[in-house]
C-alpha cells in the first residue's frame, strides 16, 4: 500500500495501482486515449503525461508507470498542461476538422479533450494524411482517416474477443487498423470496438447519420435477446429508438454488448403489430380491440385455457397471464418452448449458481451440451478470463471455437456419467470447480448428470457455488420463479387440449401440436406465432413497457419504457386485464403497480433488485442418467434468434454475409 | 513508405503461391529456428521464419525474393498464430518485401549523412541506368528503393544491394557496380574507396587521437 502524494495530496493507494489510478482515488481527471481500464496498458497516446518525483525531469505517461511509496506527483503543473498541449497538437495534425459531419460528433473523447486540454488553435499548415477506407464487415463503419492509434481496438479484439481479426499493419504516421484482407469482422462482440474508439474512425453503420447524442432520449434497459440480462441503454428520439448502447454493470455485462443485442434496434420497427387481427375463412384480417375482444369472449374456454410464455417476455405479463389462467381455472404454463421438459421443483438445480463474475474465479469447468459464444456471449468472455487465470475448460459436445484452449470430451453426453479419469483428477484437485450445462445438455440430461458430478466433486463448498446452468431465453429464470413449467414440458399442454392457448410472443412453439386450440397471440412482431394465431393482439416489445427480467444467474432487474407502442398495440398487462373482462373474471389489479405488488406479493424475490435466493441444491436424482450425442446447438443463427432480431435488417445482413458467407457489393462512395 | 502495400490477393496468387511449402534444406533450418525458443513461445521465430520464406521465394524465381499473403499464411499456420499478426510484423519492417522485387533490390540511403555526402548524385545515377523509385526495371534486373539510415554513416554515401553493402560511392562507383551486376559479375562489396579497408579513418586520424595507444578519459576535457 505505497503513500504518495498527488497535487499536495497525501494519500494511500491499492499496491499495483498506476500512478493514473491514483491521480483518479485523488479525485483528479487525467486525460487519456490508449488506457481503458479492462485493456492491457499499451502507453502510445501519450496524453496522460504528468509529472511525477523522483523521476526524470520530464512529464511521464501515467497509465504505464507503477505508483510507489513516496512519489510526488503533480497534474496541476505548467509543465503538465504543456505536455499535454504538446501531445493534444501532435494527435490533431493528421485528424480531420470533420466534426460537423462525424458521428461521434458530441460524444468524441478527442473533441471533449481538446476542448479542455488543447491548445485552442493549430501551427500546422502542411497536408495532413489520408488513409483508405477499410471494410470491416456490416456493423463497423470506418473512417479510417480519424484514427489516432490508441489501438483499444486492437487489443479488444485479442484479449476480450480472443479472435485476433484487427491487426496495425504499417509503422509510425503510416500505421493503418485493418482485418486481414478488410474481410468483415465475424466475433460476437466485435461492435464493442465502437464504443471503445475515443474517436470517430470506428462507428455504427447502421445507425451512420441517423442522429446526435444531444437529440436522445436515454432509458435504461435489459437486454432481452439473451439470459445474460445484460445492462443496456435505450437511445430514442420521438417513437423510435435508434440505438442500444451498454451500461456498466461489472457483475453481468462488464460493458460489452453482444452484436445481436445492439443490433436488433431496427428490427423494433419493422413487422410490427400494430393492429388487432381476426383469422376469418382461414386469412388474417384486421379488426379493431372491441372485435378483437368479442372474438376471445366467443371462445369462451372455461378452465381449458393454457398459456405459453415466449422468450422476450418480463414477469409482470407472466404473472398478469398467470392470474388470468388462473381466474378462469387453469394452471396449464409453460415457457420453455422447445419441448424441454427439465425438472424445475428446485429453481437452484437450474440457475447460474456460480455468478457471472464468479465464474472468473473458477480454476476447473465442465461445460455440458452449450455453444457458449452463440447462447451467451458474455459468458464466454468470462469463461476466457478464467482460463487466462489458469482454468482448465472440458467440453462435453460437438466442437466450437471457444477462443481459449479446451478439451473436447466427445459429442457423446454419457461422458458426464463417468469422466475421463484426466478429468476427474483436475476436478479433485481444483479448489472451485464448476459445471456449466447448456440448453442442449438439459435436453439430454445433463443436469441430473450434473447434480450427480456436484456430489461426486462437492461443487457446493465454503463461498463458492459451481453448479451452473446457462439459459438462452431472458424470460427463462423469471418464467420459472412464476411457475411457467409443468413436469412434461410444453407436451402436457398439447396432451390437455386446452380450448384457448394465450401465446406471449411465443414464437418458437411449434403450433401444429395445438391445431385444435383457439390461439390469442399477443405479441409484438409478426413472426411465427402470429402466422398460427387465431387471435392476434398487438402488444408491446421489451423497449416500450417497464418489466422485471430475471437473467440466468437468478438476477432480478428491472427495465424501463423507452417510448410508446406503434400503432393500437398496447402494453401486455393491459391487454390480459382487457381479456379478464371480456372473459368475466376478475384478475385482482388495475395498474402497473398494483400488478407489481400483487406478484411481490407471491413471490417476494421479484420485489427486490440482485441476486433472487434459491436456497441449497437437491439431492442428485437415483439412477438418472445422461444419454444421447449432442451433434448440434439449438442456435443455429447467431443473429436471428429471437422475433425482433429476425425483423431486423441489420441481423439479416449479418446472417447471411458472417453465418451464411453471402458477398455484398460495396456501394461506391 | 505510404504506398507500401501488400500484393493484392488475386486467383493468380493463390494459384502461384498457394501450395508454397518448406524445401527440404529449409524445412530443416526452420526447426532450427523454432527450436531456438522456448516450447509455447515459438511465434517468436516469426521474423527470421519470414526472412527464410523470402528468401525460399527468391530462389525459386529467382529474386531478392518477397513475401506473397500465402507465403505469410503458411508460416503463421506453422507457428500457430493468428495471419494479421503476422502481417503485422511483415507490413512493419521494410526488409520483408511485401510486394515482387527484382533480381537486385537497390536501396539507397538518403539519411542526411549519405544526403550531405552526395545520395543525391547516387539516385541520378540509378536514375540514370533506368531505375525509378519504387519500381522494378523491364528486365526484372533491379528494384530501387530509397531507404532511411543503414548504419554506414563513416562510409556514406552506401547502397545496400541485397545482402551486400557498397560504400564510399561516387556517380561512376555506382554505375560500374549496377554494370557489373547487370552482366552477371560480383563486384567488390563494401567501401570502394581505393586502398580503404572498412571504416577506418580516411587519411590521417582527425579525432580520439590519445586513444590510439592506450585508453584515455576525455571526459574532464569536454
Amino acid at each position: 500500500m505505497p503513500k504518495l502524494k498527488v497535487d499536495g495530496v497525501e494519500l494511500e493507494v491499492p499496491a499495483g495501482a498506476t500512478v493514473l489510478q491514483a491521480c483518479e482515488l485523488a479525485g483528479k481527471e487525467i486525460p487519456r486515449f490508449c488506457y481503458h481500464e479492462r485493456l492491457s496498458i499499451a502507453g502510445n497516446c501519450r496524453m496522460c503525461l504528468v509529472e511525477v518525483k523522483p523521476g526524470p525531469p520530464k512529464p511521464q505517461a501515467s497509465c504505464a508507470l507503477p505508483a510507489s511509496e513516496g512519489q510526488e506527483i503533480r497534474t496541476d503543473s505548467e509543465m503538465v498542461k504543456k505536455a499535454r498541449e504538446g501531445v493534444m497538437e501532435f494527435l490533431l495534425i493528421n485528424h480531420p476538422l470533420d466534426c460537423p459531419i462525424c458521428d461521434q460528433g458530441g460524444e468524441c473523447d478527442l473533441q471533449d479533450q481538446s476542448v479542455a486540454y488543447g491548445r485552442g488553435a493549430s501551427r500546422y499548415h502542411e497536408h495532413k494524411r489520408a488513409v483508405t477506407e477499410k471494410y470491416m464487415g456490416p456493423l463497423i463503419k470506418t473512417i479510417m482517416t480519424r484514427c489516432i492509434h490508441c489501438t483499444r481496438c486492437v487489443r479488444f479484439s485479442e484479449e476480450i474477443a480472443g479472435v485476433d481479426e484487427i491487426g496495425a499493419l504499417y509503422r509510425g504516421e503510416n500505421m493503418q487498423i485493418s482485418t486481414y484482407l478488410e474481410q468483415a469482422a465475424k466475433h460476437e462482440l466485435s461492435a464493442n470496438v465502437i464504443d471503445l474508439c475515443p474517436v470517430g474512425a470506428l462507428t455504427s453503420r447502421p445507425y451512420a447519420f441517423e442522429a446526435r447524442p444531444w437529440e436522445l432520449k436515454k432509458t435504461l434497459s435489459i437486454d432481452v435477446s439473451d439470459a445474460i440480462g445484460s445492462n443496456i441503454r435505450l437511445d430514442s428520439r420521438g417513437r423510435e429508438v435508434l440505438r442500444i448502447l451498454p451500461r456498466v454493470n461489472d457483475d453481468v455485462n462488464e460493458e460489452w454488448l453482444s452484436d445481436r443485442g445492439r443490433y436488433m434496434v431496427d428490427g423494433l420497427t419493422r413487422r410490427r403489430l400494430d393492429k388487432p387481427w381476426l383469422r376469418r375463412d382461414g386469412k388474417l384480417v384486421a379488426a379493431t380491440w372491441a372485435e378483437a375482444f368479442d372474438a376471445v369472449a366467443k371462445i369462451n374456454p372455461g378452465p381449458s385455457v393454457a398459456v405459453i410464455a415466449g422468450d422476450l417476455v418480463d414477469c409482470e405479463t407472466m404473472f398478469a397471464a398467470r392470474k388470468l389462467a388462473g381466474a378462469l381455472g387453469s394452471t396449464l404454463l409453460e415457457g420453455r418452448q422447445t419441448g424441454l421438459a427439465y425438472d424445475c421443483s428446485n429453481l437452484a438445480a437450474v440457475n447460474f449458481n456460480s455468478t457471472l463474475a464468479g465464474i472468473e474465479d473458477a480454476d476447473a469447468i465442465l461445460i455440458i451440451g452449450s455453444m457458449v459464444r452463440d447462447e451467451a456471449p458474455l459468458l464466454n468472455t468470462r469463461l476466457r478470463k478464467a482460463v487466462k487465470k489458469g482454468a482448465k475448460v472440458f467440453i462435453v459436445g460437438a466442437e466450437w471455437d471457444p477462443t481459449y484452449p479446451a478439451t473436447f470430451l466427445g459429442e457423446d453426453i454419457a461422458v458426464a456419467n463417468d469422466l475421463p479419469a484426466e478429468v476427474a483428477q483436475v476436478f479433485e484437485a481444483a479448489k472451485k470447480p464448476a459445471v456449466i450445462v447448456g440448453g442442449a445438455g438439459l435436453a439430454k440430461g445433463g443436469r441430473e448428470a450434473a447434480l450427480a458430478l456436484s456430489e461426486r466433486f462437492n461443487l457446493v463448498r465454503e463461498g463458492w457455488n459451481g453448479f451452473n446452468v446457462v439459459h438462452m431465453a431472458a424470460s427463462r429464470m423469471g418464467g420459472l420463479m412464476l411457475g411457467y413449467a409443468q413436469k412434461g414440458g410444453i407436451a402436457d399442454l398439447a396432451a390437455a387440449k386446452p380450448k384457448m392457448v394465450i401465446s406471449l410472443g411465443a414464437d418458437e412453439v411449434d403450433f401444429t401440436k395445438f391445431a385444435d386450440s383457439m390461439i390469442v397471440h399477443i405479441g409484438h412482431h409478426g413472426d411465427k406465432a402470429a402466422h398460427a394465431a387465431d387471435v392476434i393482439l398487438p402488444a408491446a416489445a421489451f423497449s416500450e413497457k417497464d418489466g422485471t427480467y430475471v437473467n440466468t444467474e437468478g438476477r432480478v432487474q428491472y427495465a424501463e419504457a423507452a417510448v410508446f407502442p406503434p400503432g393500437d398495440a398496447r402494453q401486455d398487462w393491459t391487454i390480459l386485464r382487457a381479456m379478464a373482462d371480456a372473459l368475466g373474471v376478475s384478475v385482482g389489479f388495475d395498474s402497473f403497480e398494483q400488478l407489481r405488488a400483487a406478484m411481490v406479493a407471491e413471490v417476494p424475490a421479484l420485489g427486490s433488485e440482485g441476486l433472487a435466493d434459491y436456497g441449497a441444491l437437491p439431492a442428485a436424482p437415483a439412477g438418472a442418467k445422461a444419454e444421447g450425442a449432442i451433434a448440434g446447438y439449438p442456435i443455429k443463427d447467431r443473429y436471428l434468434t429471437n422475433a425482433i432480431a429476425r425483423a431486423s435488417v441489420t441481423l439479416q445482413r449479418c446472417s447471411a454475409e458472417l453465418v451464411h458467407g453471402e458477398s455484398f457489393a460495396e456501394a461506391a462512395e | 513508405m505510404a504506398d507500401r502495400h501488400p500484393e493484392p490477393d488475386s486467383p493468380e496468387l493463390r494459384a502461384r503461391w498457394g501450395n508454397f511449402a518448406w524445401t527440404a534444406e529449409n524445412a530443416e533450418k526452420a526447426k532450427e529456428i523454432i527450436a531456438r525458443y522456448p516450447a509455447g513461445r515459438q511465434r517468436s521465430a516469426v521474423m527470421p521464419l519470414l526472412d527464410l520464406a523470402q528468401r525460399q521465394v527468391g530462389a525459386e524465381e529467382n529474386t531478392q525474393g518477397w513475401l506473397p499473403l500465402p507465403v505469410m499464411e503458411y508460416v503463421a499456420a506453422q507457428l500457430d498464430m493468428p495471419i494479421i499478426r503476422v502481417l503485422e510484423v511483415a507490413t512493419f519492417y521494410t526488409m520483408y518485401n511485401i510486394q515482387p522485387v527484382g533480381r537486385f533490390h537497390v536501396q539507397v540511403c538518403g539519411t542526411t549523412p549519405c544526403m550531405l555526402r552526395g545520395s543525391d548524385d547516387i539516385m541520378a545515377a540509378c536514375k540514370a541506368k533506368g531505375l525509378k523509385k519504387g519500381h522494378t526495371t523491364p528486365d526484372g534486373l533491379f528494384t530501387l528503393t530509397e531507404v532511411e539510415c543503414m548504419g554506414n554513416c563513416a562510409s556514406a554515401p552506401m547502397v545496400q544491394i541485397n545482402d551486400d553493402n557498397y560504400e564510399d560511392l561516387t556517380a561512376e562507383r555506382v554505375t560500374h557496380i549496377l554494370d557489373e551486376l547487370a552482366a552477371g559479375r560480383q563486384p567488390k562489396t563494401g567501401t570502394q574507396e581505393p586502398g580503404r579497408h572498412t571504416v577506418e579513418p580516411a587519411g590521417a586520424l582527425s579525432n580520439l587521437t590519445a586513444m590510439v595507444s592506450e585508453n584515455h578519459d576525455y571526459r574532464g576535457e569536454w
